[in-house]
Formats: C-alpha cells, sequence, structure tokens
C-alpha cells in the first residue's frame, strides 16, 4: 500500500492527486446542497398538496411523484441531458448545449456549467417526489383533531397548515429527511454518468492514472463516511432542539 | 426534431438481449440479497460479538457509499479475491460475475436491515416457547421465528425488489448491456438515442408502476386479513 500518491503531482488542474479528491468532494457537496433545495421545496409543496382537499392540484401531485419514483435515476439523469435539449424549442435546446456550458468558468471542474445544472435538476426533481412522500406522511401522522381545533378557532385552511400542521410535521419528519439528504448525497455518484466529475468519479480517475485502486477507493469511502456521520450527529443535535416537549419523546425515537 | 420510432422495431434483439441481462441480473440480484441479507441479520443480531460486529460494519459500511462506488469497490476487488481463493493465475473473471457479485453484496446490505427490522418484530416470547419445546437455534429460527417475520415483511420487501430492479440500470457504469446499455449502444449506433432513451424510460415507468401498484393491492389484502 502506498498512501504517498496522493501527495504526486497529478497530470492536470495543477494540483496534487490529493486536490483532486478534494475537487470531487467539493462538486459531490455542491451538486447535493443545490439539488436539495429543489427537492426540499418542491418536494414539500407537492406533499402538503398531496393532503388538500384540492382535487386536480392533488392529482397532478400523485401523478408526478410515480412518474418519478417509477424511473431509474440514470435514465432520468439521460433524459435531462440527452433528450430534454432536443425536445424543447430549438433555440433553447442550442443555448442548452452551446452557450449554457461557456456561461460560467467552473472552478476546479473537467466539465461544463450543463453536465452541471442537468445533473442538479435531476437529482432535485427526482427527490422532490420521495421528499413529497415524506412530508405528506408527516402531516397525516398528526391526529385530525389538529385541523378541526385549528378550523373551529377560526383559522382559515392555509392557516391551519402555517401554524398549526407544518410546524409539527416538520419536527417529526426530522429522521426521514436526514436519510433523504444522504439519499441525494450518494445518489450524486449518478452525476458521473453525464460527465460530472465528483468524488466517485475522481476516486476512479485516480485510481486510472496511478493503478492505486485500493487507495483512491478507500480515501473516496472514507470522505462519504465522514460526511454521512458528521450529518447525522448534527441532525441528531437539530433535532434534539427542536423537539416538542411531550410530543416527540427523544432524538431518532420518532414519536 | 422529428422523431423516427422505426429504430426501436430495428433494434428489437439487442433491446431484447438487453432486458434478459436486466432481469438475470435482478433475479439472482434478488435471491442472493435476501439469502445472504437473513444471515447478515441473524449474525447482526446474534449475541456473539464476532458475530455481530463484522455484520454491523459491513451493513453500515455498504449503506454510507454510493452504489455505483459499492460497484466499482467488488469490481476491483472480486477478480483479486478469486484469484486468492482459487490459487490460480490469470484467471479472468467477467464483468457479469463481477456486477452479480457487487449487487448480491449490496442488496445483502439493504435487505438484511429489512429483516432485521422484520425478526425484531416478533416477540421475544416465541423463540423463547420454541426453545422450551426442546428446539435448537436454527429449528426456532427456520420455523418459528422467520416464517413470521418473512410475512410481516412481504410488503416491504417487494417495494426494495421494485426499487433493486431500478437499481440494476447502475451496471451501465461498468459497460454492461443491460436494457439501459443495450439501448445506450444502439441509440449511439443509430444516432436516434432521443427515441431509445423515452422509449427505455416509458418501459421501466410501466414495469415499475404496474409492480409498484400490485405490491399496493397485496399489501391492502394482507392488512384486512389480519
Amino acid at each position: 500500500m502506498d498512501w504517498k500518491v496522493f501527495l504526486e503531482q497529478a497530470p492536470s488542474g495543477g494540483m496534487t492527486y490529493l486536490g483532486w479528491l478534494a475537487s470531487g468532494t467539493m462538486w459531490t457537496l455542491l451538486v447535493s446542497i443545490f439539488a436539495w433545495v429543489i427537492a426540499f421545496s418542491l418536494g414539500s409543496v407537492l406533499g402538503v398538496v398531496r393532503t388538500t382537499p384540492l382535487k386536480i392540484p392533488r392529482a397532478i401531485a400523485t401523478a408526478y411523484v410515480e412518474v418519478f419514483r417509477n424511473i431509474p435515476l440514470l435514465v432520468q439523469m439521460f433524459l435531462w441531458y440527452f433528450v430534454m435539449p432536443e425536445l424543447v424549442p430549438e433555440r433553447l435546446g442550442n443555448w442548452l448545449k452551446q452557450d449554457l456550458p461557456n456561461l460560467v468558468d467552473l472552478p476546479f471542474a473537467q466539465f461544463s456549467m450543463w453536465e452541471f445544472t442537468a445533473a442538479v435538476l435531476c437529482l432535485g426533481l427526482y427527490t422532490a417526489s420521495r421528499v413529497a412522500e415524506q412530508v405528506r406522511a408527516g402531516i397525516m401522522s398528526l391526529p385530525r383533531g389538529q385541523t378541526n381545533a385549528g378550523l373551529a378557532m377560526g383559522y382559515t385552511l392555509p392557516q391551519v397548515y402555517r401554524y398549526v400542521l407544518l410546524p409539527m410535521a416538520y419536527r417529526l419528519i426530522i429522521p426521514p429527511m436526514t436519510s433523504e439528504f444522504l439519499t441525494i448525497f450518494k445518489n450524486s455518484s449518478t452525476a458521473l454518468t453525464i460527465g460530472v466529475i465528483e468524488l466517485t468519479a475522481q476516486s476512479r480517475q485516480i485510481s486510472e492514472y496511478t493503478f492505486k485502486t485500493f487507495e483512491a477507493f478507500t480515501a473516496a469511502t472514507l470522505i462519504y463516511i465522514v460526511i454521512t456521520l458528521t450529518v447525522i450527529y448534527s441532525m441528531r443535535w437539530l433535532e434534539g432542539r427542536l423537539a416538542v416537549p411531550g410530543y416527540i419523546s427523544q432524538a431518532g425515537g420518532g414519536h | 426534431m422529428d422523431f423516427d420510432w422505426s429504430v426501436i422495431a430495428k433494434n428489437k434483439a439487442v433491446l431484447w438481449d438487453g432486458m434478459k441481462l436486466s432481469l438475470q441480473l435482478f433475479g439472482i440480484a434478488l435471491a442472493g440479497g435476501i439469502v445472504f441479507g437473513t444471515l447478515l441479520a441473524m449474525a447482526r443480531l446474534s449475541r456473539f460479538k464476532v458475530l455481530s460486529i463484522p455484520a454491523t460494519g459491513f451493513v453500515n459500511l455498504i449503506r454510507s457509499i454510493p452504489f455505483i462506488m459499492a460497484i466499482f469497490w467488488f469490481y476491483f476487488l472480486t477478480p483479486v479475491l478469486m484469484q486468492k481463493l482459487t490459487g490460480q493465475q490469470g484467471e479472468a473473471v467477467g464483468p457479469f460475475t463481477s456486477a452479480i457479485v457487487a449487487f448480491i453484496m449490496v442488496e445483502s446490505a439493504y435487505y438484511s436491515e429489512i429483516i432485521r427490522a422484520g425478526i425484531q418484530s416478533i416477540p421475544r416470547g416465541q423463540p423463547w416457547a420454541a426453545y422450551a419445546l426442546g428446539m435448537n437455534y436454527w429449528q426456532a429460527m427456520g420455523t418459528v421465528v422467520l416464517p413470521q417475520a418473512f410475512r410481516n415483511m412481504l410488503p416491504i420487501m417487494l417495494t426494495q425488489a421494485v426499487i433493486l430492479f431500478q437499481d440494476t440500470s447502475l451496471v451501465y457504469v461498468v459497460g454492461l448491456k443491460d436494457f439501459l446499455g443495450a439501448a445506450s449502444k444502439a441509440g449511439q449506433l443509430s444516432g436516434r438515442i432521443v427515441e431509445l432513451y423515452i422509449f427505455v424510460a416509458f418501459v421501466y415507468f410501466v414495469i415499475c408502476f404496474g409492480a409498484s401498484w400490485g405490491v399496493k393491492k397485496l399489501n391492502e389484502r394482507i392488512s384486512i386479513v389480519r
């Protein structure tokens, strides 16, 4: 075993192989965080809509969840990257393929803005369908009396959601939301199929250049584990801070 | 753009071969994942630390890295380990074998968590009663605990099977021609990648939506029985 390999100069980027790992980690985190913003906001809207009495929006939200849940993530990745630019009006398609890549010069990247955008969009919209299910489950787990009590107090339905249901539901779903974030974090590696050189791709690239496969994969695996553990422990801390006294018995224990 | 859907009929045989590979991988990974997953779950719940600690470590390790990373790991390790085991040099391990090992290992980690929850859902008194009747560990597990646990877990295990079927598309990363890989290859050759990817998405959707719907119906029937 030869761990000093990471201090050697890498063939591109003007940095060591350790720098490649750092760049991979950065892109894994950037893809995950941007995608999470989409997943969390859209997923929240869809999840809430599915619990309301509005018939047509509810049907749309249900259809969304079914479509995005039943197509493999990798296939969705290809749909966004290869197929979408061909289906939109030609001018937009050309802009996506030709101008967007040069719009911003990404730091430490061997890929363009278009690969990054497609990956973020794909992961975000895919995970939104999963987040929607968690949000819906969180709201449905609250006793029906809470909605009725809110309405009896003279709240409108939006107010019931804003002041009664959502503050409770979001606290309850912190554990499943944490695992959804970790899912997005792990799934971000599928972005390597469309050319985003994130952590997994970077470790494979290092192994191809140096033939130190074991060392390269071990390093990437350790980084994944450290980030996963950091997320789990910070969310447990947050859950403890936000617990509703007497409702959520203990951190990680659910209700 | 104008579509040319005839490209799908032209590549019928290639796509079907790809689907067969996907189904093969799915079947083997499912069976292997459940068998090894059960053993892993039993090891995790064992009172012997030599069994429970490595099993817990393995499951947590696999679950905290991306599926693709795990595929890369086993793709790299399988030939090395096979060589060590058989002692033969230069024995070529095909990509399909490596992919199967990777999928069984990853799925057994995922299934072991489901099965562990299933085993823990059976009241403690049941294995104790079985021991009191003179059964040994394997008899108590095999005839009392596991049959009930599997019945409780059936809906979740089937849902996980649908996810596993979707995950088989990830073998694309090691260049195997599964359904997606075959479509991708055919798309590159014919220049009709758009039609082929839309077709692939549609087929996966029909299969997975149908299966999920079936699982839901089954779930409703089982819950009425109880």
